[in-house]
């Protein structure tokens, strides 16, 4: 029964995993970034959700509503002031760029919030405390599946934008050929800079969804890219469907590894991560990251 | 008509290796001279500049940024530890642990070689942080509190700190001489095609991968040397830090800052990152905010460091491991 349990928990901590994966796969899919800040980004928006919710004393989802449009803001501005410059001169800028940008980030949060570790949760009351009980040993959290519910949600969002709408045609257009793409008038920097709005607000819903769920400090950052990094190469790149897959395959590797020894959960997903990229499937996925 | 020669060295890189070498010799006579603080701020200087030397042999001429070369960095500082626990002499355990570091890249090679671009350097990471969790259990290697060094109790402080320095300086001076003689050998050319353009290299015949290798295995010893050299020198290791992405940050500030894919700016970066280390770590946060908007900056608007200002006046470089063309 444990084994049961900690496969549900997981497959509700995959839920919080895709939802960071899948800004850092969209920025991925359409610009070929690998955006070293997405963890410190999530994390700026955890800690904006936070301060709204406790200067103005509101629910932290009534303070992620306000703090999602101003993230979308600063993902467009990130774009145009960073990004658009490191695109232009190959493919090491962007990287670079991105992972100075995360030292930046991380060590201003340090010095404005202070190392403490906080949470959001007892601010959110039954919503992240109660669960189902189904059996003794067995219950299903209000929180996870909200967040699981969240997470699909987005990523259906996501899919359907990207499959049935214009903007979702030129995201695809840009990607598959930006230069061709501007022939046709539609420019890529303007696609860029909405892609990556959209990418830091998932990534602040994520956050938020973090600092409700557990606990967060200004050095969280970086542990959230990987996992989100492992979520979307288990799931394989390229397929949004896959980034919730591979979410679910790594929160369960961990709440498995868990239940042997609390520090075997995080090294039972980095051995999961390698073993798909040991296998030939990570053969696969590299050839057509290649390709692309 | 003016006829066009193409050459190896010029004037300035006459005067420049022969100068950099009667320098490096000269080094080891620091311990002699100068005070056992300096002996110790010169070490961590050389430690940076393997570091540095080694990230810019993978970033710069391979196009592998890596964000985990902590990994050897911390495996290089525990496999000493682990050896002097069975009775290796801890010097001896510092040069056998390096060595052991450039198995342990060999081994990873075909895993995270196959990663390009971004996904190498999140990659790399990961690997860097599960071999940190594989030593937080080993509670004999001091679990996650730390542990320290103990075989070089037998010193006298003064010999130890003089030991130490001349064994960094002979690691940064064969590293740096085993990319001198690479870079001046056929592969040298190779490895600047494929610092240029990966694809093209490869079109034209370059075999890509086993020169990504021989870089890959070369920084795995070189960083493994280097995290060795850091517990020798400070005695005291965590695995927090030892393996932290933070070495990551320094090693790109020093490429970018000094100049990447070339040979000087690693080494240029190395002394310019220890002055500011030197003048700015109380800061703290501040400090760090400072160095990662510096990167981003370089980054972005001069890519190839400050090397590049300076090495087209010294009419292109110190060291000649390039081809110049000159006007007879």
């Amino acid at each position: 029964m444990t084994v049961v349990n900690a496969i549900v928990q997981g497959v509700f901590l995959g839920g919080l995993y895709a939802l960071f994966a899948c800004g850092l796969s969209l920025m991925f899919g359409v610009m070929r970034i690998i955006n070293l800040a997405h963890g410190d980004i999530a994390v700026l928006g955890a800690f904006l959700v936070w301060y709204v919710a406790t200067e103005a004393d509101v629910s932290p989802f009534l303070a992620l509503l306000l703090a999602l449009p101003a993230m979308l803001a600063l993902g467009y501005v990130l774009q145009w002031a960073v990004l658009a410059r490191s695109l232009r001169s190959g493919m090491l800028t962007p990287l670079l760029a991105t992972f100075g940008l995360a030292i930046v980030v991380q060590n201003a949060l340090l010095q404005v919030f202070s190392p403490d570790v906080r949470s959001l949760g007892a601010s959110t009351g039954a919503i992240s405390t109660g669960s189902w009980r189904l059996t003794d040993q067995l219950s299903i959290p209000y929180l996870g599946v909200l967040i699981l519910g969240v997470a699909v949600a987005v990523l259906g969002g996501l899919q359907f934008v990207l499959r049935r709408t214009g903007f979702g045609r030129e995201m695809r257009a840009t990607a598959q050929d930006p230069d061709t793409a501007a022939l046709v008038g539609i420019p890529a920097s303007t696609v860029y800079a909405k892609a990556t709005a959209i990418a830091v607000a998932t990534a602040t819903l994520a956050g938020a969804f973090l600092a409700i769920n557990s606990t967060f400090d200004p050095s969280s950052g970086p542990t959230q890219l990987i996992f989100a990094f492992e979520a979307v190469i288990i799931g394989g790149l390229g397929s949004l469907w896959g980034t919730l897959a591979g979410g679910i395959v790594l929160g369960v590797a961990q709440t498995l590894g868990a239940t042997i020894d609390p520090q075997y959960s995080i090294l039972a997903g980095h051995l999961v991560f390698l073993a798909v990229l040991a296998s030939p499937r990570g053969r696969l996925i590299v050839t057509r990251s290649a390709r692309a | 008509m003016t006829t066009w020669t193409v050459q190896r060295s010029t004037r300035s890189s006459r005067i420049g290796s022969t100068g950099l070498l009667i320098t490096g010799v000269a080094l080891f006579a620091v311990p002699q001279v100068l005070g056992a603080n300096v002996v110790q701020q010169l070490t961590s200087l050389l430690i940076f500049l393997i570091m540095a030397a080694m990230w810019n042999a993978l970033a710069g001429y391979a196009g592998l940024v890596s964000v985990g070369q902590q990994a050897f960095i911390g495996f290089g500082a525990y496999g000493t530890i682990w050896l002097t626990q069975r009775g290796v002499a801890p010097y001896l355990a510092v040069v056998l642990a390096a060595l052991a570091s450039a198995v342990l890249a060999a081994v990873l090679s075909p895993l995270v070689l196959r990663l390009r671009g971004g996904q190498f350097a999140v990659g790399t990471w990961v690997v860097a942080e599960g071999i940190a969790l594989l030593v937080v259990l080993d509670e004999s290697l001091g679990g996650g509190t730390g542990v320290s060094l103990r075989g070089l109790n037998v010193y006298e402080p003064q010999v130890r700190r003089a030991l130490t320095y001349w064994l960094a300086l002979g690691f940064a001076l064969v590293l740096l001489g085993l990319l001198f003689l690479l870079l001046r050998h056929r592969t040298g050319a190779a490895l600047q095609a494929i610092r240029d353009d990966e694809d093209a290299a490869a079109s034209l015949g370059v075999r890509v991968m086993p020169l990504k290798f021989l870089l890959y295995v070369l920084a795995g010893f070189g960083c493994g040397a280097a995290g060795a050299l850091t517990l020798a020198n400070t005695l005291f290791i965590q695995p927090q830090s030892i393996f932290g992405v933070q070495w990551s940050a320094y090693m790109i500030f020093m490429v970018l800052v000094g100049g990447l894919g070339t040979f000087e700016g690693p080494i240029v970066g190395a002394l310019l990152f220890f002055a500011i280390q030197y003048q700015f770590a109380d800061l703290g946060a501040w400090y760090l905010i400072g160095l990662g908007l510096v990167a981003v900056g370089f980054a972005l608007f001069l890519p190839r460091g400050v090397w590049s200002l300076a090495g087209g006046r010294l009419g292109g470089s110190l060291l000649p491991v390039g081809y110049h063309l000159a006007r007879w």
